[in-house]
């Protein structure tokens, strides 16, 4: 475990911190990322993870979802309160879509899949730590799905739904959409004839309807996976 | 992107759900704006049809209302069948939007079809005359449309191109379905039909006549009857025959394209891929061997290659497979993502296989190191994305005997009733988008 560095200046190399179980995946994950990025720290486990992201305040933190001492939603709820400048990305190779939501609604900004080039990542990297968010093909696919599911949920017996929480708006689904077919945000902008600033304020916005939904909600819809 | 897009229309009331709404509003202002001005010529539309588009291709040219002119048809067609006559000879003469050719062109070539034409419209128009003769003249003043029509009709569906095929098929399904999912019922019931309207028509003759009298002209309408079928008998056999037998042909040459967009994705495809790898034995030996049990499978146990009917039972597990298969194949990643999930039927099978195919393709030609698999289950249909950064290509400049994209992906896809776009530019990668409307079924959140 190493924690070094002092802050980086703005605009310099963002200063990244590891969390994952397997060693060398995260020397994998440092080799990829290059000397593009500044890696200030790593930890293998939800305990040392927070002490030690508390201690370098790192940009952006790069966390498995599956941690041997709790899911990393834990690590972003532990750091969130007293450090909101730290950004989380989750990083991993396959997992239940109600997991990467949980991480997701902790706080994380993002959530990529391991098979992501290093260059993508780099990319995704900086953008998390300038306050965007980063979806994956798959975290697209999720959230498609688990706002799909919602949906009808409004129906006699439910509370009413917040349509500007529980609901996407058509060009948000069209988004989703692309970026679950592969297309990068300049594409997709270059697809709807829209700027990039704007194919990242619906993402944003997307990201913000999922942390914020009624809770209820989305919990419902991953039980209901759970039991299929 | 520079795109060259080789399309076939999307199918009837569906359209693929990724469609960027803006295309639509696009296309839709386009019509509206060129309509009145431009005043080119009347085509029917593909898009907003409920029969054969006449009505909104009519209210695209003139600028009436869509609604309007399917209701002066309506209105003519119950007053004196006129309507209906009128609509299905604008639908032989009036080109499809987008094509030249009208379907009377198609239908002039096809002799059998004409002979059919004229078949049944003879056997009407006798049928037509036996109960003019008998006194129900209201039936006589619709002969006239409802001979034309039944032709007209007749030949529509003999030479209207594929897709429209589809569309009008997708009109006729649910009748056709009510009639032959409970058969027993269903022939009780046509039965039961046909014993009360002899007994009401026996009735109304006998009450109208009241005594024998009423013999002599039966008598005579018996005997128009027999000529009529002594003279035309022969020849409405024959071409009852030769129905059946074009039937059998057209049948057996599905089989036969079937048969050969499976044998190119199971055996043409392995052995591209044995002279690829032909400097690691072990992969041939692999290859080879895994090549042969699915042959062998095929040919003795009678489970197609390609088929995922047996190995799995929804859409999401049918795209996993893919994935699995194409990953461990060809050694690059496929990013495979699902939104919702269905049971297969044959259709979606058929979408899966095509799916395959266009992951395979890409994994094989494109040059990418990933390749993005999309699929989106929806009520009315599923929309199926395959798209690789890689090289692209030149859909004109692939050789003829490359059977992948016209074949196993195109033909299939039009067979069951879905449609194909293919976006691709050399350098701009390659997308593929498929298409297939469902039946029914409910949506169920996938699996993991």
């Amino acid at each position: 475990m190493t924690a070094a560095g002092p802050p980086a200046a703005g605009g310099g190399r963002p200063r990244v911190f590891i969390v994952d179980d397997h060693g060398l995946f995260r020397s994998g994950v440092r080799s990829e990322l290059g000397d593009q990025v500044d890696v200030v720290g790593e930890a293998e486990d939800v305990a040392p993870a927070v002490a030690l992201i508390a201690k370098c305040l790192p940009d952006v933190v790069l966390l498995d979802v599956h941690l041997p001492g709790g899911g990393g939603q834990d690590v972003v709820t532990a750091t969130k309160a007293a450090h909101p400048q730290v950004h989380f990305l989750a990083l991993s190779a396959s997992d239940a879509p109600e997991d990467v939501i949980a991480v997701i609604r902790a706080g994380a900004r993002g959530y990529v899949t391991k098979t992501i080039s290093g260059t993508e990542l780099v990319d995704a990297v900086r953008r998390v730590a300038a306050g965007d968010a980063v979806f994956s093909p798959r975290l697209a696919g999720f959230v498609l799905d688990a706002f799909a599911a919602l949906a009808p949920a409004g129906g006699p017996g439910r509370p009413a739904l917040d349509p500007e929480l529980d609901q996407l708006t058509p060009r948000e689904r069209e988004v989703l959409r692309l970026i679950a077919r592969g297309y990068t945000y300049k594409e997709i902008a270059r697809e709807l004839y829209i700027s990039a600033k704007t194919v990242e304020s619906h993402v944003s916005s997307v990201l913000r309807k999922l942390q914020l939904s009624t809770r209820h909600q989305l919990t419902r819809w991953a039980a209901e996976r759970r039991l299929i | 992107m520079e795109e060259r897009t080789s399309s076939v229309p999307p199918g009837p009331a569906w359209s693929p759900p990724g469609w960027p709404e803006h295309q639509h509003r696009w296309r839709r202002l386009g019509r509206w704006a060129q309509g009145p001005r431009s005043g080119g010529a009347l085509r029917r539309a593909r898009e907003d049809r409920l029969v054969g588009g006449l009505a909104a291709g009519l209210a695209a040219r003139t600028g009436i209302d869509v609604t309007v002119i399917r209701i002066v048809f309506v209105v003519t067609a119950l007053f004196s069948g006129f309507g209906v006559a009128a609509y299905v000879v604008a639908w032989l003469l009036v080109p499809a939007a987008g094509s030249d050719s009208n379907i009377a062109g198609r239908a002039l070539a096809d002799r059998r079809g004409l002979a059919l034409a004229a078949g049944l419209g003879s056997l009407l128009a006798v049928v037509l005359a036996i109960s003019g003769a008998l006194g129900a003249s209201w039936l006589w003043s619709l002969a006239w449309p409802l001979v034309i029509s039944v032709a007209g009709i007749t030949l529509i569906w003999r030479n209207s191109p594929a897709d429209e095929h589809a569309a009008i098929r997708h009109l006729v399904d649910p009748l056709l379905g009510l009639a032959e999912s409970n058969r027993r019922p269903g022939s009780l019931l046509r039965l039961a039909a046909a014993a009360l309207l002899l007994a009401g028509g026996l009735g109304a003759l006998l009450a109208g006549h009241g005594n024998s009298a009423l013999l002599r002209p039966l008598a005579g309408v018996t005997l128009v009857i027999a000529a009529m079928v002594l003279a035309l008998g022969p020849w409405w056999l024959r071409i009852a025959r030769d129905l059946v037998i074009e039937r059998q042909a057209r049948v057996r040459a599905e089989e036969r394209s079937d048969m050969a967009a499976r044998v190119h994705d199971s055996v043409l495809q392995t052995l591209a891929l044995i002279q690829l790898r032909a400097d690691q034995p072990q992969q041939v030996i692999q290859l080879a061997r895994a090549q042969e049990r699915e042959l062998r499978s095929w040919l003795f146990g009678g489970s197609p290659p390609g088929s995922m009917a047996g190995a799995c039972t929804t859409l999401a597990d049918g795209i996993r497979l893919i994935q699995q298969d194409v990953e461990a194949q060809h050694g690059l990643a496929i990013e495979a993502v699902t939104v919702g999930d269905c049971e297969l039927d044959d259709d979606l099978s058929a979408l899966l296989a095509a799916a395959r195919e266009a992951t395979v393709n890409a994994a094989k030609w494109s040059g990418a190191s990933v390749v993005s698999l999309f699929a989106e289950v929806e009520p009315t249909g599923v929309a199926l994305y395959v798209r690789d950064r890689g090289r692209g290509f030149t859909p004109e400049a692939v050789p003829g005997d490359r059977k992948g994209l016209a074949e196993s992906i195109h033909a299939r896809m039009t067979r069951h009733g879905g449609s194909v776009t293919v976006r691709t530019a050399p350098g701009e990668g390659t997308e593929v988008s498929l298409t297939m409307p469902r039946a029914a079924g409910t949506r169920h959140p996938s699996r993991a």
